[in-house]
């Protein structure tokens, strides 16, 4: 699939292997697999489709739900929640372009400039992998900290008169779009990485013999030899940014920065209204598979697929 | 200084990698519109030199001009050169058009689809247009990367061993192939390669490099016929190189050469010392044997007598090895006019060649120098 294709070291002109090699001796291969996702994603996934479409129970108790076909739950959940739906989908783009921002010139850094600098280069793969090392809660927390109306960002903002008198970081959509592009960043680094890596430097040496200036180089060979992890890249962060909703929480207030994962959340586990939260659950779904349909047409990276 | 007849002028230029010199103190010039070779073998600095004409490494010292004007400071991208690389370096997200346009657009040419066009068809890949790079084979490959360099029409043309990576069938069609194309187009080509045949059978002019060093330049048939190094010698085909003595300058301008107790006569302007010791060498294919009671003809050097160790019949010619005691193993080959070998495996034999085939170089130098076997190069 695509991300892999992204992330991997595989050239994109993989030739198929004759006919009589893929006879049917791959089938127990993928047992394991098929057993798994049968169990954990199929199965949630058609209940979670039919959970969608559940009533009231009448005079049942609260969280009491009996099968149906309410197609309004849709039309409801849609009403209900379309702000959280768009700003989810606006803070994953914004949060995508400032991963593409600050994760570009790194990944670049770290595989055409320190190319000939093998420790150097660990180094920083290293840094960028480290922060997974702790939990991404506490990380995120971390993130509260710093920008806490007491912290010293804040502070400094205020003396630079950035941020008007009485402004606050914390709970406001800067802080939400900063935790998650905080917390995606190595997302988008490591596939824009690998595809640099591959990048064979006589490349660049050929289009400077054919009067290219260096910036040329790059935005002529550098650039479309990088897309496929650019792709790769940008999908692994705005999935699940769409959906994220921990930093939503920890980092948002509960009004105009909440996002849709922070709804489904507390309809699941809080008000208990699991139709709403299934339909929900199923409209994320389905808009992230027809927005990343479209995104990887118009990318043209066939390729990649 | 500058030579408006040049295309190509290199003075002094010196590249050390720390404390490795890669290139040392070189000097060439390359008149207009000649085919020109850099031979030598890997690691002899060739690539090095070619590189710094077209700008991707940065002489330690030295001075480099292109049709008469200074380029030592200009980026590759502002050279009026282009390269053919080694690895075709072919930009595998463009199509074959698009490559070779790549060098026009930049320069915002007119008429760039015309040109690329007409590109495309010196080099008999008029359909392939449309194709990306993958689709081609090694043979395709190349051509496009020539077609990409020499549309711009670049005062020197660079090519880095561009036939190292095809078989050698396809690299002796694409050797007349070259030839043809600078011939049609006249643009000055400067190729590096490690081939002493695909140098000899293509270039006008060659330098044979070694240790960074030229050790001589000239026509092929000249460097051929006259090393003036050991290394030239057995690197330019194959020699027969012995040590002598020089006891005699005699007055009609011939050096006269003890060899393990045998007078053999260099012309003086053949030899490169006249005095002490001496390496006399001269080409297989100038020895003739004499077997019995063969006379030799007059003004030939006649050494022997050894015996026959090793007779391999190859077709056009068959390969003798003579061991002569005192003096070393001759190689000697005959060619094929009856059909068969004509000295037996084992047989005594004189050796006997026209003393103006002779020649000299300087008896400091190791024998076997440059009798690196080719065909390891990686």
């Amino acid at each position: 699939m695509s991300l892999i294709a992204g992330l991997g070291g595989g050239a994109p002109t993989q030739v198929a292997p004759p006919r009589e090699n893929r006879s049917r001796a791959y089938r127990p291969l993928l047992a394991p697999g098929l057993v798994y996702l049968v169990l954990f994603f199929v199965v949630p996934v058609g209940s979670l489709l039919a959970m969608s479409l559940y009533v009231k129970t009448p005079g049942g108790d609260l969280g009491d739900y009996s099968p149906a076909f309410r197609w309004q739950n849709y039309v409801d959940a849609v009403v209900n929640f379309y702000p959280q739906i768009l700003r989810s989908f606006g803070f994953a783009a914004i949060a995508t372009v400032a991963c593409l921002a600050i994760g570009y010139p790194i990944a670049y850094a770290i595989a055409v400039r320190a190319r000939n600098l093998p420790l150097v280069q660990n180094m920083l793969l290293i840094l960028v992998v480290a922060p997974f090392f702790t939990s991404f809660i506490l990380r995120t927390i971390a993130w509260k900290m710093i920008l806490a109306d007491e912290g010293w960002v804040v502070a400094a903002l205020h003396w630079l008169q950035v941020l008007p008198e009485g402004g606050r970081l914390t709970a406001t959509p800067f802080a939400v779009i900063c935790g998650l592009t905080y917390n995606f960043l190595p997302f988008m680094i490591l596939p824009i990485y690998a595809g640099l890596g591959r990048l064979d430097p006589r490349l660049l040496e050929a289009g400077a013999d054919l009067y290219a200036t260096p910036f040329t180089c790059f935005r002529k060979v550098t650039l479309p030899l990088s897309m496929p992890g650019v792709v790769g890249g940008t999908l692994l962060v705005s999935i699940p940014a769409a959906g994220d909703y921990v930093n939503a929480v920890l980092l948002g207030n509960n009004t105009n920065t909440a996002m849709i994962g922070q709804v489904i959340d507390q309809r699941f586990f809080r008000i208990l209204d699991y139709p709403t939260a299934a339909s929900l659950s199923v409209i994320l779904m389905v808009a992230i598979l027809l927005l990343v349909s479209l995104y990887i047409r118009r990318a043209g990276t066939e390729d990649l697929l | 200084m500058a030579d408006p007849g040049a295309a190509l002028e290199i003075w002094g230029v010196t590249k050390r990698f720390g404390s490795f010199t890669a290139v040392d103190d070189l000097d060439l010039t390359i008149p207009r519109g000649e085919f020109f070779a850099l031979l030598g073998p890997s690691g002899c600095g060739k690539t090095t030199t070619l590189r710094m004409v077209a700008g991707l490494e940065k002489p330690t010292a030295g001075l480099l001009s292109i049709e008469g004007r200074d380029v030592t400071g200009v980026p590759p991208h502002r050279r009026p050169v282009n390269t053919v690389f080694q690895s075709y370096a072919l930009f595998p997200h463009l199509t074959i058009a698009e490559n070779v346009a790549f060098g026009l657009r930049r320069k915002r040419e007119k008429e760039i689809d015309t040109r690329v066009a007409e590109a495309l068809e010196l080099v008999e890949l008029g359909g392939m247009a449309q194709r990306r790079p993958s689709q081609l084979s090694g043979g395709q490959q190349q051509r496009v990367a020539l077609a990409r360099a020499i549309v711009n029409r670049p005062a020197v043309l660079l090519l880095d061993e561009p036939l190292g990576a095809l078989d050698l069938k396809l690299r002796r069609q694409m050797q007349l192939e070259l030839k043809r194309i600078q011939t049609e187009v006249g643009i000055t080509f400067v190729h590096v390669t490690h081939d002493q045949e695909e140098a000899m059978t293509m270039a006008d002019g060659v330098a044979v490099m070694n240790k960074g060093r030229i050790e001589q330049m000239g026509a092929p048939e000249h460097l051929y016929e006259l090393p003036r190094t050991a290394f030239v010698a057995n690197f330019l085909g194959q020699s027969n190189l012995v040590r002598g003595n020089v006891v005699e300058v005699r007055s009609d301008g011939a050096v006269g050469v003890d060899v393990g107790g045998n007078r053999v006569l260099v012309r003086a302007d053949r030899a490169r010392d006249t005095e002490g010791a001496v390496l006399v060498g001269v080409r297989p294919e100038k020895i003739t044997m004499l077997v019995d009671g063969q006379e030799s003809s007059p003004g030939q050097n006649v050494l022997g007598p050894g015996v026959v160790t090793d007779v391999s019949f190859t077709g056009v010619s068959t390969q003798y090895q003579v061991d002569v005691p005192g003096v070393g193993v001759f190689g000697v080959f005959a060619q094929n006019l009856v059909g068969a070998a004509t000295v037996a495996l084992g047989a005594t034999v004189r050796l006997a060649w026209s003393a103006r085939f002779t020649f000299g170089v300087d008896g400091d130098e190791d024998v076997r120098e440059g009798t690196v076997d080719v065909d390891c190069e990686p």
